[in-house]
């Protein structure tokens, strides 16, 4: 029986809720004065406009072959030159920006979300729910991803959608280790045991105590991850086995210029690499930066 | 320290139980199962039944996992749809020449991780702590398989200094010499996709240990500081690296993966991914039961080392 009334204790919670926090400001603070943030912020914002602008300004035609042109080098009419079907790169280059950027993305929080869930109500709950919960997760674990990718790619002929929810199905054990972890340190907090003592539900402790104080490593570790995810999507589609042509992306450019090296057709090599390792540098330009901001503890892993 | 490992290794059969029923699951549960696969377009309602009952595939799953479970504690992976071998057999040919490549790969880049890694500490906000840190952050953010590309084009095609691809020359004599020239390029690209994350570790680890009082006092001692570096502080910062590398071995395996593709090197990776192409099941299966177990066998290793060389962990 709760002998305070719970309005009170709901009060309590909303006036500590709404007060300004001044330690998040602060922390924002920390994260724009880094010089790695504001690298990370303009390298990345680069990538959004070049996939998704880009092909507003340029009017070439991705997937549209001229054999009257096939292998040229960069000129003015082609910034980057064509490849052996006689298709702009530079243009190729662009759209292929746009379904890498947005199926890592999507994947990533999509695998957060699950990781979340997953990891909070296993550290929630605890007992034989928990040990079974993360015993699961040590097999998942165990299992190469890349090798698993390799084999539901073969089993199902991917396509964006698809894509997505395998990456985000196999990109969250991470996480939920992490998040349990948090939770379990959590729970054994003098506020949680007040909350608990006053009537709060489970659902009530976990999303306004314990919420915000997962929130920084989750945002940390979301960051690297879609430098991760975007690495695993170019490099299946390298393999052949990600997204369906003609419609081009990243790792696909690369694996179509191998064709082509002994022909000394440098421009097809370079480009798509040098627009993932920017992607791969911000992303872990601003991982770091958010993690010298908002969790320190975490420096140096 | 004998129960301590006793206990992990029993804590990890489970997990292992586990690999098998996910890797199994995995190619049973698909739509029209193995015998489509193995039939492709040219399945027909007959054919498929014909290949279920002459594989047991039209028996209960719990009892086809059983039988196939007691194959693989035999050593019998099952045959490949395409080549005329066991799985076992073409496994036998091409580990060892994975495991090589990786072998090889992972000394030389983690002493030269180690080795840049002290000197970046020791230096710590010098020019050559700033300029190898961005390097090694660009070369950090490449995929594998751009570095190998790049690699191939630089050493192979420009300079023609070593084969594109394969393993031995069938018309030279087949010598070490010959593997060797074969070997070096996947390695050298192996080599510097890892140094590029381990020195960024060793790094930090080695920060950590040369600010710690035992350092100081092996100073006071009038010790030279190459002796405080590399005999005071690197024992402790090197324990990390161990732990990096016993947890990392799905990512090396993957590495060589690619790695594997690009030289067309005939090793697991290329088997693999060939599989996969092709469909051909058993192949994938194994390599991903196989893998796991690699993973396993890492991450329990890293646990016991760890233990060995930090005593202070205490084994309950």
């Amino acid at each position: 029986m709760a002998v305070v009334p719970p309005t009170d204790v709901e009060l309590a919670e909303e006036k500590q809720g709404m007060a300004p926090e001044p330690g998040t400001s602060r922390q924002w603070r920390l994260f724009w004065s880094s010089p790695l943030a504001v690298a990370g912020t303009i390298m990345l914002l680069f990538c959004v406009l070049f996939s998704f602008v880009g092909p507003l300004i340029d009017h070439a035609q991705p997937n549209n072959p001229n054999l009257l042109q096939i292998l040229q080098p960069p000129s003015f009419q082609h910034l980057l030159g064509t490849d052996a079907l006689g298709r702009d790169e530079l243009i190729r280059l662009m759209v292929g920006g746009q379904v890498t950027l947005i199926v890592g993305f999507a994947a990533t929080i999509v695998s957060m979300v699950i990781g979340l869930l997953y990891g909070m109500i296993s550290g929630m709950v605890g007992g034989a729910l928990d040990v079974l919960l993360m015993r699961i997760i040590d097999v998942l674990f165990s299992i190469p991803v890349l090798f698993l990718l390799l084999l539901l790619d073969a089993i199902f002929t991917p396509s964006a959608l698809l894509l997505t929810l395998i990456l985000s199905a196999t990109a969250w054990f991470g996480v939920t280790r992490l998040v349990r972890g948090e939770v379990l340190s959590i729970k054994q907090r003098d506020y949680v045991e007040a909350a608990r003592a006053s009537g709060a539900s489970n659902w009530r402790i976990m999303i306004r105590h314990m919420m915000p104080n997962i929130i920084g490593v989750l945002t940390v570790t979301t960051t690297f991850q879609v430098g991760g995810v975007i690495l695993i999507i170019a490099g299946l589609s390298f393999l052949g086995l990600g997204l369906p042509p003609p419609a081009p992306n990243w790792g696909e450019l690369l694996s179509d210029s191998m064709s082509y090296i002994f022909q000394g057709a440098w421009w097809l090599m370079y480009p798509p690499g040098l627009m993932i390792v920017i992607v791969e540098l911000a992303v872990n330009f601003l991982g770091d930066a958010l993690r010298q901001a908002f969790d320190p503890r975490l420096l140096g892993v | 320290m004998a129960i301590f490992i006793a206990k992990r290794i029993v804590q990890s059969i489970p997990t292992m139980v586990g690999l098998t029923i996910v890797s199994f699951l995995m190619v049973h549960v698909v739509p029209g199962g193995p015998a489509q696969a193995m039939l492709g377009p040219k399945a027909t309602p007959q054919r498929v039944a014909a290949i279920d009952r002459e594989f047991g595939l039209n028996k209960p799953l719990y009892i086809q996992y059983a039988k196939w479970f007691w194959a693989l504690l035999h050593g019998n992976l099952g045959v490949s749809y395409f080549y005329n071998l066991t799985v076992a057999k073409l496994f036998e040919i091409d580990m060892p020449r994975t495991l090589a490549i990786v072998g090889i790969s992972t000394v030389i880049s983690n002493a030269v991780a180690i080795l840049l890694g002290c000197i970046q500490a020791y230096w710590r906000d010098s020019w050559f702590d700033h300029v190898s840190n961005t390097i090694a952050y660009f070369f950090y953010s490449m995929p594998t398989f751009w570095v190998a590309i790049i690699v191939l084009v630089i050493f192979a095609i420009d300079l023609n200094m070593f084969p594109s691809g394969g393993i031995s020359d069938p018309t030279a004599p087949q010598n070490i010499g010959n593997w060797a020239s074969h070997v070096t390029l996947p390695v050298f690209t192996l080599v510097i996709v890892s140094v590029a994350g381990w020195s960024r570790f060793m790094r930090t680890s080695m920060i950590d240990s040369l600010v710690q009082d035992y350092v100081r006092t092996a100073r006071a001692k009038g010790l030279s500081e190459f002796a405080v570096v590399f005999k005071h502080a690197l024992r402790n910062s090197v324990l990390p690296l161990i732990t990096l590398f016993g947890y990392n071995i799905p990512t090396l395996i993957g590495g060589a993966l690619f790695v594997e593709v690009v030289f067309n090197y005939p090793g697991m990776g290329l088997l693999t991914y060939n599989a996969a192409i092709k469909r051909d099941y058993p192949i994938v299966m194994g390599a991903v039961l196989l893998t796991g177990l690699l993973t396993i066998a890492g991450n329990l290793m890293a646990d016991v080392l760890y233990g060995v060389f930090d005593p202070r962990i205490r084994y309950d």
